[in-house]
């Protein structure tokens, strides 16, 4: 089987890899960087927990190519932690009990990701329709709302802290 | 609700200890596993639902660079192992020889070096089949001429399978001759499927040398697995260790043993290295266990003041081409007979028929205690239908025939023994937190108006916890659990059980429960499940029995290892043991507050410093036999609007009271609660395996089985009342199940109040627009 040579940054290292053309980027992720905080769950891009973000856009990375994938720039669950210090999705999922069996939570955690970085104070109504095409089987995606607003609140009152005011941060 | 207490014990909502490696990415599921020389499985499946098996030729797929073997039905019969026992008693074919009996059956398996590549021989392996006629309507399967399924089994000449009855016949016609009213409901409840997110899968590792055989599997009920493997397979049970690690849902399909988990393990075995077989989600959804598939009919016999006097129920169960269902041994249709509900039935007579069809195998309990959910269907929507004909308030008739707080204990006609419940107490809270009269009031505006809204009521009882072991057991092992706990030197503990979280938070609760009896913080205990080799002997989890069996042998556990640290404590505080009183964690001298000892203190002094009599350490083991199941219950009320021109039904309000006895993680239990419920909602409303004629699975992918998003579900009210279990340690019942199996009535009769002064009485699960607007025009409603 013929290869084909990719560059894609990850978490913000760059990976050179030669990889089959029909190779699946969640495949990529999971055997290759062994980046398995990337589940699969349907193959038909319908469930959700294989999510990740790719330019900053949501994607089910079970029907992406690895090859699609070259010369730009992906994000997973794995990348979420800075330093040491939780992502407020992450701190919020705990603290709302927005996961159970944490199958879904990685892809769930990636789609919030992207939702409030583009819109920052989402309504219920918003964040529902953004995790629309996130299945959970556990936790009737009450609690899950409630880990995104959560979320979305932590990070405008981390960034409501004026200019100087945070030194260090 | 949700409080906060500081400490860990029972009542706190602590954030769970499984959750720090699950944000992070870091939980080891199955397909995570990966061992040295690992090799792949695929499997070739039927794409026939009855076909006779010609010829398989794999030469093609042989040859293919990467291929290590090929494993058809013959080489699996040549070990004796082409088929496997049931867990209803009966044979599953593992690879099949003679015929194919359902669409997706397991035909043949490829081993190679890389998952991609074994797809590909798969796709050359040709196998030439010999079409026969597919049985699919169970109704139909025992008509002259049908073809028998299983022609495999000696003397089988029909497609009938069981035969089995409940209650009392006598009673129960005596009870229909003094009736005013007899009010009957013909319903199915639908072939559905759990779906966990994460499919089923293995990693079977079999030691060339010493034939010790590990398997990774996701596997609600290891150690059961393994010694149904050491059965089927003849390995010596003590050679064989079963790992389930984190699993990604279960909710009932990761109990039995599948096809695919024998044949990697063969396959494992006959090449000496390890072998990794993961379900794509088709295979999970056509080939992996099913649930419900009841096709009932109930008459209700009152009087015309709404007193039930009796219930007959005839049904017919369709098993597809295997009877597999996961229930205990003595009972063919599961625990069905809990069929008279919340109600003083005085009398109560069940028939049941099983069938052959050929459909996948299956009948797990999906989130629900072994057909405790269709028997929970089919009497709410009876009741309900009562209401409309006798015009009695749906609230009032079922107040009016619940079994009352007096009466519990309570012996119903089916012969079961309610431990406690205060149903009358739950129903009142959900009709206050509803407002239930305005909303009626509101509801005859509308009607008025030509507008429909509806208001659905269901008040379930379960029976969860399975055993008590004399009459409970799956394939003859008694259905107790067990919990063995070590606290260390340090005052550290590890609790290993028997049982195996899916998701339901094992880690935390379990720990807080040793938190309550012996008082070390729940951060302080380890909990360890799913390791046959390192865990005590359970029957796993799975019809809400963990917290009913493996609570009470944590709790009893614990209470052992007290008394033996109230004499550690004793000793170091030079007094006699009762001479001390214990409160969360310490010791203390009665009536002398200020000298005490800690647990941690007894602990150290387990290994450091003893009576000279005693035995050292601090470790302990209980094996925990129920004396009776648990009964949970409560009210669901649900309000729907429906769409007059399209038949669309919204949720507007879903308010939810359980009563699961003591809750341990009050957090934890209203997170089940809200699965359970966006369950039902989906069961009610979206979710369906449905075949055509020829037998083609119609729900074999994401695409078709419809799984509630977050848009469509609704938010959920919920509250409780507390009526503990009388004859459990810690009081607690069990939640898992209680919202799948109360919720998809309350659903139903919600979209069935909104149109019942139609005369509409029934609509089939799933509620799609489509049949709404059917009924809606047939009633004579335009749009």
């Amino acid at each position: 089987m013929t290869t084909q040579h990719i560059e894609v940054t990850v978490n913000g290292t760059t990976h050179a890899a030669d990889v089959e053309p029909r190779q699946l980027l969640a495949f990529f992720l999971r055997e290759q960087l062994r980046l398995t905080g990337v589940h699969v769950g349907c193959d038909t891009t319908s469930c959700g927990v294989c999510t990740v973000l790719l330019d900053g856009v949501p994607i089910k990375s079970c029907t992406a190519l690895a090859v699609q994938a070259d010369g730009r720039e992906i994000r997973t669950v794995e990348g979420l932690e800075q330093n040491g210090t939780l992502h407020p999705i992450q701190a919020a999922f705990m603290e709302e009990h927005g996961l159970q069996c944490g199958f879904c939570t990685p892809g769930m955690m990636m789609a919030s990701v992207a939702l409030l970085e583009s819109n920052p104070n989402p309504s219920e109504e918003e964040i529902r329709w953004a995790l629309s095409g996130n299945l959970c089987r556990c936790t009737g995606y009450m609690n899950i709302v409630k880990s995104v607003r959560r979320a979305a609140e932590n990070i405008r009152e981390e960034n409501a802290v004026p200019v100087g005011a945070g030194e260090g941060r | 609700m949700a409080t906060e207490i500081a400490h860990g014990g029972i009542g706190a909502s602590v954030k769970r200890k499984e959750d720090p490696r699950f944000i992070r990415g870091k939980g080891t599921y199955i397909d995570d596993v990966v061992l040295p020389g690992m090799l792949y499985m695929k499997i070739l499946r039927s794409p026939h639902a009855h076909a006779k098996i010609l010829s398989i030729n794999a030469d093609a797929a042989s040859v293919l660079p990467g291929v290590v073997a090929v494993v058809t039905g013959e080489l699996m019969a040549a070990h004796n192992l082409a088929w496997m026992p049931t867990m209803s008693g009966d044979t599953q074919a593992v690879l099949a020889t003679d015929k194919v009996r359902f669409q997706g059956q397991e035909v043949a398996a490829v081993i190679a070096s890389d998952p991609y590549l074994a797809q590909d021989a798969v796709d050359l392996i040709e196998v030439e089949y010999e079409p026969l006629q597919a049985v699919v309507d169970p109704h139909k399967a025992n008509d002259p001429g049908v073809p028998v399924i299983r022609d495999d089994k000696e003397g089988q000449t029909d497609n009938h399978i069981y035969h089995w009855e409940a209650g009392d016949k006598a009673a129960t016609d005596a009870a229909f001759a003094q009736a005013d009213k007899v009010v009957s409901l013909t319903t199915h409840y639908p072939r559905c499927h759990p779906a966990p997110l994460e499919t089923c899968g293995c990693v079977a590792d079999v030691n060339p040398a010493t034939k010790h055989t590990t398997i990774y599997m996701t596997s609600q009920a290891p150690h059961a697995i393994r010694t149904v493997f050491a059965l089927v397979t003849g390995l010596p049970e003590q050679e064989i260790r079963i790992i389930s690690p984190d699993i990604g849902g279960g909710f009932g399909n990761k109990v039995p043993v599948y096809p695919g988990y024998v044949v990697a393990t063969a396959a494992s075995l006959l090449l000496g290295k390890p072998v990794k077989w993961i379900e794509d989600r088709s295979e999970n959804l056509i080939s992996t266990g099913f649930a419900r598939d009841y096709h009932m009919s109930g008459e209700l016999a009152l009087k015309d003041d709404g007193t039930m006097l009796g219930l007959r129920v005839r049904l017919i169960s369709d098993n597809g081409a295997f009877f597999a269902d996961a229930q205990p041994s003595k009972f063919k249709a599961g625990l069905f007979h809990i069929v008279t509900g919340s109600y003083d039935m005085p009398a109560a007579h069940i028939i049941a028929d099983g069938a052959y069809t050929n459909k996948a195998p299956g009948g797990v309990a999906y989130r629900c205690s072994f057909r405790v959910t269709e028997a929970s269907y089919l009497i709410e929507r009876l009741v309900q239908s009562a209401a409309y004909e006798l015009e009695i308030d749906p609230v009032e008739l079922r107040r009016k025939n619940f079994v009352r707080k007096d009466q519990f204990p309570y012996l119903s006609c089916t012969g079961w023994v309610y431990d406690s419940g205060d149903y009358h107490g739950a129903m009142d809270l959900a009709i206050e937190k509803l407002g239930y009269e305005e909303l009626r009031r509101e509801q005859a505006e509308k009607r008025a108006r030509g507008e429909f809204m509806g208001i659905g009521v269901a008040s379930f009882t379960e029976v969860v916890g399975a055993g008590h072991g004399k009459d409970y057991d799956i394939m003859g092992l008694r259905m107790f659990d067990s919990a063995e706990l070590r606290v260390h030197p340090t005052g550290k503990a590890i609790l290993k059980l028997g049982v195996k979280s899916q998701g339901q938070g094992h880690e935390t609760t379990f720990a807080q429960i040793v938190e309550e009896e012996l008082g070390i913080p729940f951060s302080d205990v380890e909990v360890r499940e799913g390791d046959t080799d390192n865990t005590p002997y359970g029957l796993g989890t799975y019809a809400s029995r963990s917290t009913p069996v493996a609570g009470a042998a944590t709790a009893m556990v614990a209470r052992k290892l007290r008394a033996k640290a109230q004499e550690l404590a004793a000793h170091l505080l030079e007094t006699r043991p009762e001479d001390l009183e214990f409160e969360r964690g310490k010791f203390f001298v009665k009536g002398s507050r200020e000298h005490f000892k800690t647990i941690q203190d007894c602990a150290f002094a387990a290994y450091t410093n003893l009576p000279d009599d005693m035995e050292p350490g601090l470790e302990g083991v209980t094996y925990y036999d129920p004396p009776n199941m648990t009964y949970p219950f409560g009210t669901y009320m649900v309000v729907v609007d429906i769409d007059r021109g399209t038949g669309e039904v919204k949720v507007r309000r879903m308010v939810a009271v359980d009563d699961c006895g003591v809750r341990i993680n009050p957090m934890v239990v209203e997170g089940q609660i809200h699965g359970g419920l966006c369950e039902g909602y989906g069961i009610a409303f979206t979710q369906l395996i449905t075949f055509d004629e020829a037998g083609n699975c119609l729900g074999s992918n994401f695409m078709d089985y419809l799984l509630p998003t977050a848009w469509e579900t609704p938010n959920f009210e919920v509250y409780e009342t507390v009526t503990p279990s009388p004859h459990h340690p810690l009081g607690a019942k069990g939640v898992g199940e209680s919202p799948t199996v109360g919720s998809p009535a309350a659903y139903v009769n919600a979209v069935i109040d909104a149109v019942a002064h139609l005369g509409v009485r029934n609509i089939e699960m799933p509620v799609t627009s489509d049949k709404v607007w059917a009924a809606l025009r047939a009633a004579g409603v335009d749009a």
